[in-house]
This record gives C-alpha cells, structure tokens and sequence, in this order.
C-alpha cells in the first residue's frame, strides 16, 4: 500500500510543465465543447421560435387590418374577426392581474417576513411551489366547481379572471419572496436604525426596492394566463358571441360600471382553436393572424412592464 | 390590524357577490352549446339570425363538446345543444332528474368519409368487411399491408389515420363500421382535428383516414375518397348527393340539436331562433355553405311540425342507430 501512495506521489506531484499544460488543454477543449453545445441549443431553440412566428406571419400577416380587429366572428371567413375575443382577453386579464398581484405581493411578504418559522408555515410553502406545477386544467375544474356551481358566479368574466388569477398566484408570490430575499440586509438595518418599524420598513424600503423583481414576476404569470384555454373552456367560455360586454366607464355617476364583470365572454386561445380545427383553409389564416394579435398583445404588456421597471430604476438611483 | 382584514375581506366578498347578482342583461339571449361538428351549424344560425333581429334578440353559442354540452343542457343552463350522436341513457337520466325535457332534432345531414392518396388507384373502392378488417381491434398489430385486405393489392404498409377517441366522429364510424362503438384497433394516428388526418393521409401514399364531409370536400386536390360498396354492389362515393338521398351507408348519419321544452314555451326568442332554424330557406342557405347537408325542404318542414307540436324524447336508445331515416326523424308522432 505504503508502495502505491508512493508512486502516486513521484508521478503527479509536482506536475511537470508538459503535463500541465496538457491538463489546461483538456479542460480548455471541454470549455469549448461545452461552448459549442451551449451555442447549439440556443440556436435550435431560438430557430425553432423563430420558425413559428415567422410561419405565422406568413401566413397571417396580410389577414390583420383594421376591419379584424373591428368585426365579431361569422360564418364567412373573410368577413369573421377577433373583436369579441381581444374585448374579452383583455378584460380577463385586468381581472386577473387586480386580483392576482395585490394577493400574491401580500402573500409573498407574508411569508417572507411575518410568518413564524414552524410547520404550518413549511405545509404553505410546499403548498405554494406545488402549486405551481399543477396542470392549469384542473384550476379550471376547481374553478367550475367553487365559482361557477357552489358560489354562483356564473360562466363569466370574474369567474375567468379569478381562476387564472389562481393559476399564477404562486409565481407573483415566488417572484415576490426571490425579490424580497435578494434586498441587500444594509438597506434593512439602515432603516431599523433610524427608528422605522417593521411595517414602515417594508412599505418604504423593502417594497420599492423589490419592485422590479415583483413586476418581473408578475409579467410572467401574466403571459401565461393570457394564452390559456383550457381553464377558460371548462368554466364555459364561449365561442361565438357577436355583442360585446358592457362598457367599463360610462358618463353618468358614478362613471364606473361592472357589469362587464358579469357578462359572458370568449378569448382570444379559444377563437384560435375553433378556427384552427375548421374545415375552409380561410379559417386557418385567420387563425394565424388571432395568434400574431396574441403574440402582440403579449409583448405589449412585456414592453410596460420593462418600461415601468426603467423607471422605476431611474425613480431609485436618483 | 387583524379586524380590518376580516372587515375588508367580507366586505370584498358582499361587493362581488352583489356584483354577481345585479347582473342586468337586458337583451334576450339564446344560449346554445354542444359538440364542435355542429359548431359551425349553430353560428352559421346565430349569426343570420341576430342580424335578421337588429340586435333585438341575441345567440350564443359555446363550443363543450357532445357530452360536455348535454351536461350543461340537462342541468338546464342552456336552451338548444349540438350534439353528432343521439344523447345517452344517462345524459337522459340527468335531463330527467332536472325535470328538463327536450325536443330530438335532426339540424343536418353528415356523411363520414374514407381518405386515401390522389395516387393510390388500388383502393378506390371498398366493402364494408374490408373497412372492419382494417378496422377492428382484432387488427391491431396485424392488419399493416394492403395485401391483407385483398391479395391484388401492393405488398406496402397501411398508414392509419382516424378520430381522436373524445369525437363523436370516433363514436358513429367505430359503430358503423365494426359493429360496436367505442371498439377500434388503437395504433393509427388518432386526432380530434381532421385537418391533421388531411395532412397524414396527403403525405403518405399507403395512407388511409377517416373525417367528417366537410374536410373532404375543402381539401379535393390533396386527398381521394374511397368509395363504399353497397349491398346492391353498387360503388358509392361520399358527396352531399349520395347523403341526402341517403344511398352512401352506413357511414352517412344525422347531426342533432336538442332543444328544451321549458326555454322553447316560457322564452318566445328561443321558439323564434328554431323556428328560423329550421325554415327550409334557411336550411338551404346556411347549412350547406359551412359544409354540411342541410335537411331536404320536405324534412324541414315536417321537423318545424314536429318543434310545434313539441315532440318529446328521442328516437335512440341510448346510442347509435343504422339506417335511420331522417323523415323518421323529424316525424311529430315521435317513436317512444
């Protein structure tokens, strides 16, 4: 044995200069593979986006003028359009980002900073990460269930914001906790030692300074409700609906008004779908041209979201 | 600090619980769901209808499904559903303990058609016993070259395309074909979009599908229908011709709407929208021009005697029927 740890000693220790700059070589040539695969990756997934959307505009593109985004669907390809479903999605969506941000930031800070540390507390977070990975269908059947039969909701507009206000809650309180966790503790104990409490600590120095990353994570819940069917099917989205639901403002007092919350709807995965799976070749282009409003309403919201948050940054380091 | 939660919570939850119900929809609507297959019949319908209106009347119309239409049917949240086969026992079981009756309509005329590559000669006619060879379980992992249906035909490997087993296309062809519905071989490529069989089947010369009329005829120049003997030998194709004089068997069935009884007498809009529905111009008109055949003048008008009458119950018992007639159908004398 004595022998062996010997010999080990002589033939590796110290390393020649040839045999080290054979050991920087191999390492150098797995950074580079390893660069290539990287590379490689990307390039496949990026072109596999890339492909996709520039099928859709293709295809869509040309569909897209004022009088589709101005009609309500029909029977005749041609002359069908997205109004109800762009009505709908979008407000869907402000139902779903009033309820689903002010509870997950809420939710988030409670966990993070008043919640005592014991097991009720671990079971919510477990809860909350499970959360996360359950298949948006069954958020829809608990939906169906809770709102639509036991509460009486309806098969409505709040019925939909609510259940995909459900669907992203645990990433608005994920983000909002990451946020809050990366605060650098400085920014903390500066506070306390000026004789803020707890809650003027948070209010005045946690929250702004975890506002990026909780917009951030809002975007990304936000983005996946609002290419979700499944959910907004089962608690009975429809289809064809051809008046839209009524206005938010109005002139009279008191200029509010939320019966739209109450009215039936569609949106905008679910006109896609139908239109998708018919017969005429029409239908599929418009299908396409509803897929690029999507993606334009998706990056629309991005574009906000990341110009509140340079502001927001500008706001901070003046 | 805890007081003030639970006071704004439940005032939160009085707020939208009083939003839920102040709901003030004013305009009569009809409110019409079911299955996707009649889906383009029922907008076609609501769309004419509403225009006709001017606004005074409005349709909506949902697109659940066969079965997830009768649920919300039978529980009396709608007033018309689609349905491409006739309801089950317990769909009529659940109408019933809902005390919702319902009106067994016949909408249009479907043909189910076999596909097969521009190119393939060989296939172009087939009898029924081929179709359930290829077709039934049995076959599963055998039946894979033409040669196997009829030793003339190439020694090549089939390429299976059908209907995704949720559709009531998958219902009425497995029952059709094989005998028993729900009972079909399961390695093909199953889908609920037909346009995806129309994609297979134009790319793989040894394919063979099957899908609802309408595909056929929008996509002509990309696949070929199999013509289906007859028991007189005669070959026939599937085309809106051979469905209403209904000499292309067994694979040319009805498509239905079930109408309750309660929203068609105490709800005057709901009797008008059928009532238009059914009108023979209207069934000319509308129901063609998205594909399917619509019910010949003669049937729509004794169907629009049948809705008078309210005929209730459905002419099924619980399932598929071959060589159902839609004057049968449509008959106010009703069958049970």
């Amino acid at each position: 044995m004595a022998a062996v740890d010997f010999e080990h000693r002589v033939a590796f220790n110290p390393m020649s200069e040839a045999e080290a700059s054979r050991v920087i070589g191999v390492a150098k040539r797995r950074d580079f593979l390893f660069a290539i695969l990287g590379v490689f990756v990307l390039v496949l997934s990026m072109g596999m986006l890339t492909a996709l959307i520039v099928d859709l505009l293709v295809d869509g593109l040309a569909r897209i003028d004022y009088d589709f985004l101005t009609s309500f669907p029909s029977r005749r390809p041609a002359q069908a359009g997205i109004l109800s479903a762009w009505v709908g999605t979008s407000l869907v969506m402000l139902t779903t980002a009033l309820i689903a941000i002010p509870l997950g930031i809420m939710a988030g800070i409670y966990l993070e900073e008043y919640a005592p540390r014991n097991w009720v507390t671990d079971i919510i977070e477990i809860n909350v990460s499970n959360l996360a990975g359950v298949p948006s269908i069954i958020y829809g059947l608990l939906a169906l269930g809770l709102f639509v039969y036991t509460l009486g909701l309806g098969r409505t507009v709040l019925t939909a914001g609510l259940v995909l206000a459900l669907l992203i809650l645990p990433v608005v309180i994920v983000a909002t906790r990451e946020a809050v966790r990366s605060i650098p503790l400085i920014i903390r104990e500066g506070a306390y030692g000026m004789g803020a409490d707890k809650w003027q600590v948070i209010w005045h120095y946690i929250l702004p300074a975890a506002r990026p990353g909780i917009l951030t994570g809002a975007i990304v819940g936000l983005s996946r409700a609002i290419g979700e069917t499944a959910p907004v099917l089962t608690i009975g989205a429809l289809t064809f609906i051809a008046f839209l639901p009524p206005s938010p403002v109005q002139p009279e007092f008191p200029f509010l008004n939320f019966d739209w919350l109450t009215s039936p709807f569609t949106v905008m995965p679910i006109q896609m779908f139908n239109w998708i799976s018919r017969p005429q070749e029409a239908f599929h282009i418009n299908a396409a041209a509803t897929g690029l409003v999507l993606i334009a309403m998706t990056l629309t919201m991005n574009a906000v979201a990341i110009w509140i948050r340079y502001r927001l940054r500008s706001q901070a380091r003046s | 600090m805890k007081k003030f939660f639970l006071t704004a919570s439940a005032a939160s939850i009085a707020l939208a619980a009083s939003i839920a119900h102040s709901s003030a929809q004013d305009v009569p609507t009809v409110l019409v769901d079911g299955s996707s297959t009649v889906f383009p019949i029922s907008e076609a319908m609501a769309e004419e209808f509403q225009n006709e209106q001017a606004g005074a009347i409005r349709v909506t119309v949902g697109s659940s499904g066969t079965g997830g239409g009768f649920k919300k049917f039978c529980r009396g949240e709608t007033d018309v559903t689609g349905a491409s086969r006739p309801i089950t026992n317990e769909e009529k079981e659940l109408c019933a303990q809902n005390n919702v009756e319902f009106i067994e309509m016949p909408i249009a005329i479907d043909a189910l058609a076999n596909i097969i590559h521009p190119s393939n000669e060989f296939a172009s006619c087939m009898t029924v016993e081929q179709l359930k060879m290829l077709w039934e379980p049995e076959a599963q992992g055998k039946i894979t070259k033409w040669n196997q249906l009829d030793p003339s035909w190439p020694d090549a490997t089939i390429g299976l395309f059908g209907a995704g087993t949720d559709s009531g296309t998958y219902d009425y062809f497995t029952f059709a074909i094989t005998g028993k519905e729900h009972s079909s071989r399961g390695d093909y490529t199953a889908t609920e979009d037909d346009n995806i069989t129309i994609q297979g089947v134009s790319g793989d010369e040894n394919a063979i599908g099957y899908l609802g009329l309408a595909y056929l005829t929008e996509n002509a120049d990309k696949v070929k229908a199999v013509g289906v003997k007859q028991e007189n030998g005669e070959c026939v194709l599937p085309s809106v011709e051979t469905a209403v004089d209904a000499s292309y068997q067994p694979l040319t069935r009805p498509i239905f709407w079930y109408i309750s009884k309660g929203a068609a007498d105490t709800k005057p809009h709901v009797d008008k929208f059928v009532e238009f529905a059914f009108t023979p111009e209207t069934q000319q008109a509308l129901v063609g021009e998205v594909g399917y055949v619509p019910l010949p003048a003669e049937a729509a008008n004794k169907a629009l005697d049948k809705f008078e009458k309210r005929t209730l119950g459905s002419a099924f018992d619980g399932g598929s029927k071959l060589g159902v007639t839609i004057d049968e159908l449509v008959s106010a004398a009703g069958s049970n």
